[in-house]
């Protein structure tokens, strides 16, 4: 009933931010794309929805009243038996409650004398001050997970290049965040602003992002198969093959040689040709692999990642080929590419990591298949169809930007059915999420799903791209997403799983430092880019000089570069997490680890 | 039917299926229909050097902080004198080589100015070049980084006729005894951006903008007398070469401060550069001319502004007297 009222609200609200622009649209050609009669499509649609409303809250009376009769039939079956009692019986009764009410615990039933003794070795480690100042001491992992000995290496390795890669990226993130602050930083050609800034994108999006995916996709196809993978060698040649696109890519970026500026599309086509190998060799490899699988189920999981990866193919494909870019057709295929890049490869696949690695962390199964179903077909029908808000108000067909508009509204769908599903999963476990130090990150990750995708559903009408459009606002919706959403699930389904196949733990201590730099990072980087973004668009509005605009900027851009440092830093903090997870072990440690655990399997 | 939860292949066909099916009806066919677009009647190609120019400005990415585009709604309309329309981007957004594609240069963030128009506002090449050698030599509080790469320093012995000199101030230079030399590039990039400028259409064709919700009552409140704010205009149009204090940039653009021209009763000629532009002096930069931009109230807050700031202590001047000027420039040049 929450949830549905919660949409009504929601729908009730939407609308009237639609229907307020309905006057500026003076055309009357197209009167059934305009945003008017597509507000009043959905008023209708939304009286229907009060209707069923108010029809089920009449089921429900009818249904409340019918009980209600039960009820009192109850009553007066158990007053009749009373009265057929006899005293005997019914003081029996009494005198039994009485001695209830009068026990009394005697106060150490729990308690003992005898010291205590750990006769089996159980306890490894024992400490005096249980609260550490900084950060809760969290829960281990339970058990390690057996692995093949080469998909671990396979895992490991893909994770270690994505650390990498968001180390490298965010430092160039960072160094290109700075140069608003000073932009006379440096002088040399292949550190300019422009050409650092695909850089930057770049590496996070196909370096540390697609990577880690990929990795953590490995474990979750086979084991979800039950399965061994199809081949290792095809999984090592899409590792190099990436690496070497991300690699290749930089290096030519820097150099000032891209594709002609599109966001991220900016690697020439032979480079992005790497890449997409890579992708395709990965399809073949996981189809593979889920098409010979030892159980009769496709879990869900395998959808999204199948998916993700066939669309991204099919994406790039679209984005590089020649025949329909030249003039406006290059901008409408740009905010097809750029939207798609972010919805149907990085969404849609961490969804499906999520749908494994999260209720695999809790230990319970997801909280509804279906509702994985629904969100599954509605990504796709919905998120494909809004790459256009992007140039909202640009020279593009206007019908191409009310379809974006509309269907950026229809991203609820999937957004609800995906947020609530993964909710309703950790719903009951809430003392779990404060004693590990995993699903803390699952949370925010979640939460921000919800958050940061309809918030930019909400920046798609246009009354608030009039405002936020070209303006920092972007900048931190898409740092709130890619950040927000996807860096914080896929560093906790890296938390989750790293510790299971290596056996080795992270320092609680330096989790906890990376979990709190990396979201107050976020939050300072967030909020100042918001408030700016939307100062810098009124000052527009109000027609004051350009200039203007950037100097109010600037101190957004100072905390802007505070928040990013502290992000920096918390990447710095996981790699050495990520360095302690999966170090060698020493010999002898090894030997007993193996020992334990075969203890264990027994 | 489809059976997708045991049958892997038709979870495959189905979704790539339908994802290609929406995929060519979003993308694909209304990026085919943009193929037919013509180019306006008087619009012109791009010669071979704003060509490579073009190719400069994405090798620098210049499109990660400018647009390219003067959207349809009333805020941009200081952008241009009409909303962007697909012929437009006819010559520009053309397939660069085999490596590179059409440029993306509409833009997805103004974190500087839009640059649609910029051949306009700033038509003459010195202003480029100085402000792509650094752009803090002639709008101070600009983030825009330098492109010192694409200059030349060389000593003033080594200096040959053909070279292009770039008169940067002393503050600005590493080392003060060399001179600034604009490399080919430079000169590129420069003669692209001076040739980016709205292709004229006649008043009926154009796309109208949407009207803002807020109507600006400003000058209707004042009465006849009330002009618009003329510091605000000075700071839009003026600043960026004459600078804020009116003092103007030794070698590329004449200081106002003190200027004859600026404090002189007669004000026919001061109009006359205002609204056709100058180009008589060789030690100073082209002004362009701003008659089409500026309206004869805004030209006259324009000029009471500067007879009256930085020292300058001349009396105000008429709107009447403006317009009389421009009206009679006008019939001149018919």
């Amino acid at each position: 009933m929450k949830k549905s009222s919660l949409t009504i609200l929601l729908m009730t609200f939407l609308p009237s931010i639609l229907m307020a622009q309905g006057s500026t649209d003076l055309s009357t050609e197209n009167w059934m794309t305009s945003p008017g009669i597509i507000g009043t499509f959905i008023l209708i649609a939304i009286v229907v929805l009060i209707a069923v409303f108010i029809l089920s809250v009449r089921v429900s009376t009818y249904v409340e009243s019918m009980k209600k009769k039960q009820f009192e039939k109850k009553n007066l079956e158990f007053s009749e038996e009373l009265i057929r009692m006899d005293e005997s019986e019914i003081d029996s009764i009494l005198e039994k409650r009485k001695a209830a009410k009068a026990y009394k615990l005697s106060g150490n039933e729990l308690g003992s004398d005898v010291l205590a003794q750990d006769d089996k070795g159980m306890i490894n480690r024992v400490t005096h001050e249980p609260n550490n100042p900084l950060v809760d001491q969290k829960k281990k992992s339970p058990l390690s997970l057996e692995t093949p000995e080469k998909l671990k290496k396979v895992v490991i390795y893909y994770i270690g290049a994505s650390v990498f890669w968001l180390v490298f990226g965010t430092l160039v993130g960072q160094y290109a965040g700075m140069k608003f602050v000073w932009p006379e930083m440096d002088h040399l050609s292949f550190l300019g602003f422009g050409r650092l800034r695909p850089v930057h994108t770049n590496t996070v999006f196909w370096g540390w992002a697609s990577l880690a995916m990929l990795g953590l996709g490995y474990f979750v196809i086979t084991r979800t198969s039950n399965n061994t993978l199809f081949s290792y060698k095809l999984a090592w040649r899409a590792w190099r093959l990436i690496n070497l696109s991300v690699l290749l890519g930089n290096i030519f970026l820097m150099a000032g040689i891209n594709n002609g500026g599109g966001e991220y599309r900016e690697y020439i086509w032979p480079i992005a040709v790497l890449f997409m190998l890579g992708l395709i060799i990965t399809f073949f490899n996981f189809y593979k692999t889920v098409a010979t699988r030892k159980i009769s189920e496709i879990y869900i999981s395998n959808w999204y990642i199948l998916a993700g990866l066939l669309w991204t193919i099919t994406l790039s494909v679209i984005g590089y080929l020649p025949n329909y870019q030249d003039g406006l057709g290059e901008t409408v295929i740009q905010g097809y590419y750029m939207h798609q890049g972010v919805g149907m490869w990085f969404m849609t696949y961490t969804l499906g990591l999520v749908y494994y690695y999260l209720p695999s962390s809790l230990n319970k199964p997801i909280y509804s298949y279906s509702l994985g179903v629904l969100a599954f077909w509605t990504q796709m029908l919905f998120y494909t169809l809004i790459g256009t808000h992007h140039f909202v108000f640009s020279p593009l067909p206007w019908w191409l930007q009310t379809v974006a508009i509309v269907f950026s509204m229809g991203m609820f769908i999937p957004v609800v059915a995906g947020s609530t599903n993964f909710l309703m999963t950790m719903r009951g476990s809430w003392r779990q999420i404060s004693s590990s130090y995993v699903l803390p990150f699952f949370l925010v990750g979640v939460i921000f799903y919800f958050v940061g995708s309809t918030q930019g559903s909400l920046q798609a009408f246009r009354f608030t791209n009039f405002v936020w459009h070209f303006t920092d606002f972007n900048v931190a919706h898409s740092h709130m997403t890619m950040y927000g959403i996807i860096c914080f699930l896929l560093w906790a389904c890296i938390y989750a799983i790293l510790p299971k196949i290596t056996g080795r733990e992270p320092k609680q201590f330096f989790v906890g430092i990376h979990f709190w730099f990396a979201f107050i990072g976020m939050f300072a980087y967030m909020l100042s880019m918001m408030a700016g973004g939307t100062l810098k668009g009124l000052s527009w509005i109000e027609g004051n000089p350009f200039i203007e605009s950037v100097i109010l900027m600037k101190k957004f851009w100072v905390w802007r570069a505070i928040g990013g440092s502290m992000m920096f830093i918390s990447h710095l903090i996981f790699a050495y997490n990520f360095y302690v997870m999966t170090r060698k072990q020493p010999e002898l440690e090894m030997q007993v680890a193996a020992s334990i655990q075969t203890d264990k399997t027994i | 039917m489809f059976n997708f939860h045991k049958n892997h292949r038709n979870l495959v066909i189905v979704s790539l299926t339908v994802y290609v099916f929406l995929s060519i009806i979003i993308a694909i066919i209304p990026a085919y229909k943009l193929q037919t677009v013509q180019p306006l009647p008087n619009q012109n190609p791009l010669s071979v050097k704003e060509q490579a120019g073009l190719k400069v400005y994405v090798a620098e990415n210049c499109a990660a902080c400018h647009t390219q585009q003067v959207r349809n709604i009333d805020m941009d309309k200081m952008w241009g004198d009409r909303p962007s329309m697909p012929s437009d981007y006819f010559y520009s957004k053309k397939r660069l080589d085999v490596w590179k594609q059409s440029p993306s240069i509409l833009g997805s963030e103004r974190t500087g100015p839009d640059l649609t128009n910029v051949g306009k506002r700033q038509a003459g090449v010195e202003w480029h070049l100085l402000h792509l050698y650094n752009p803090r030599i002639v709008v101070k509080e600009s983030i825009m980084p330098g492109y010192p790469w694409l200059f030349v320093e060389k000593d003033s012995t080594q200096i040959s006729k053909n070279d292009v000199v770039v008169p940067v101030p002393k503050k600005f230079l590493s080392n003060p005894s060399k001179k600034i030399v604009a490399g080919k590039k430079a000169l590129e990039l420069a003669a692209y951006l001076q040739s980016l400028k709205q292709t004229d259409l006649p008043e009926a064709a154009r796309p109208a903008f949407i009207p803002a919700s807020k109507v600006k009552t400003i000058t209707a409140t004042g009465g006849q007398g009330a002009l618009p704010d003329g510091k605000a205009l000075y700071a839009q149009h003026c600043a960026a070469c004459h600078q804020p204090d009116g003092t103007g940039l030794v070698g590329a653009f004449p200081p106002l401060v003190g200027s004859p021209i600026v404090n002189n009763t007669d004000i026919d000629l001061y109009v006359k550069i205002i609204l056709q532009g100058y180009d008589a002096r060789s030690d100073f930069g082209v002004m362009p001319g701003f008659a089409e931009q500026l309206t004869d109230e805004e030209i006259t807050a324009i000029m009471n502004h500067e007879r009256s700031s930085w020292g300058n202590k001349a009396e105000p001047v008429k709107l009447e007297k403006v317009k009389s000027i421009r009206e009679f420039v006008m019939q001149l040049n018919q």
